[in-house]
């Protein structure tokens, strides 16, 4: 590929991908919300973490079929216990890789 | 307005500091997959300044990988752009969620914004708009210094990438550990955990039947809606 060509093709990705993060922003911030719109859109952040997380946890990635067996879900137990507990993002996140670290060395062995 | 007032009591290096800190577990997860992602574009023939001006112009981590994937498989620029529109399109509802914490902001500031709106960053934003305590600039420094790091974990892949061991320290888990503490940080009230396991359930199901991305906004759209209505059906009902 030539530069141009990466020119063109990051450009257009870089379009495809920026106009979808800005337009509901410039258009909805300045329009007066009805409730429930306001409502749903409360429950989107909630929708979006579970969907973005649970297929990663119960389902395997190379054949795309039902696991419950997978690292990331025995992981993923005490990761989240250890959030309700604590409610602390950088010690969840430090406590994460660490089971997770171990989890790889043990089922490595 | 009220933001102003914020911003006019928080020195510019408070604001600085307040979104590096939100913005540091954002970092730790990008590391890792932004020198894979160096790594394989490295692989596919992809010189290191490419990589540079691909996570510059596009940031949008998965669509990057796709990308990678397409090129070392030799599909055609048009098929990646498109590609990458579709598994873009769930941003359209992150951008709608935070409209409503940024009512009235002028265009310019949504412009720059915009730009630096991911799942990781939308999350962590998120979290704080609700709790209080975080106007737009805090925001802002959240999503920009994450793509710095983002920029110099792909470069340093595709120029270093294959000398790091693979799955060093767990730090592959980085971004799911934060995904569920987020996710507890969004579970306050009965309706939150509803929709939090209908979407699991939905996105789980959709994701084992539907090849493809679209089982994120699918999900999502379903899982708040349904909430969103056993809401309204419970509110009427008392």
């Amino acid at each position: 590929m030539t530069f141009s060509d990466y020119i063109f093709l990051f450009g257009g990705m870089g379009l495809v991908t920026y106009l979808p993060r800005a337009l509901p922003l410039l258009y909805l911030t300045h329009k007066q919300l009805p409730q429930w719109l306001i409502d749903w859109l409360s429950l989107i952040p909630v929708a979006i973490l579970s969907a973005l997380l649970a297929p990663s946890l119960f389902a395997d990635a190379v054949d795309r079929s039902f696991s419950l067996g997978k690292p990331e879900l025995i992981v993923a137990i005490p990761t989240l216990i250890f959030a309700l507990k604590t409610r602390s993002l950088g010690g969840t996140v430090l406590v994460g890789m660490l089971l997770y670290w171990l989890a790889g060395l043990l089922l490595n062995t | 307005m009220d933001q102003q007032e914020i911003n006019i009591k928080l020195s510019a290096a408070d604001v600085l500091r307040q979104g590096a800190k939100a913005a540091w577990p954002i970092g730790l997860g990008y590391i890792p997959i932004g020198l894979a992602l160096g790594v394989l574009a490295q692989q596919a023939g992809l010189p290191w300044w490419a990589v540079a001006m691909m996570s510059t112009m596009v940031f949008a981590g998965s669509a990057q990988f796709i990308c990678v994937a397409m090129l070392a498989a030799g599909a055609s620029i048009p098929a990646i752009i498109l590609t990458t529109l579709v598994v873009n399109l769930r941003h359209t509802l992150m951008s709608s969620a935070l409209a409503v914490y940024l009512a009235g902001v002028n265009r310019k500031f949504l412009a720059l914004f915009s730009y630096g709106i991911t799942d990781e960053s939308f999350a962590v934003n998120m979290t704080r708009f609700k709790n209080g305590q975080w106007d737009r600039w805090q925001a802002l420094v959240v999503n920009h210094s994450s793509n710095l790091v983002w920029v110099v974990a792909t470069v340093t892949g595709s120029l270093v990438g294959q000398l790091v061991p693979q799955g060093a320290f767990g730090v592959d888990y980085a971004l799911t550990g934060m995904f569920i503490c987020l996710l507890v940080f969004q579970l306050n009230g009965r309706i939150y955990i509803i929709t939090g396991l209908l979407a699991a359930l939905i996105s789980v199901g959709w994701y084992l039947l539907i090849p493809g991305d679209s089982y994120i906004v699918g999900a999502s759209v379903c899982a708040a809606t349904l909430g969103y209505l056993l809401k309204r059906r419970y509110r009427s009902s008392k």
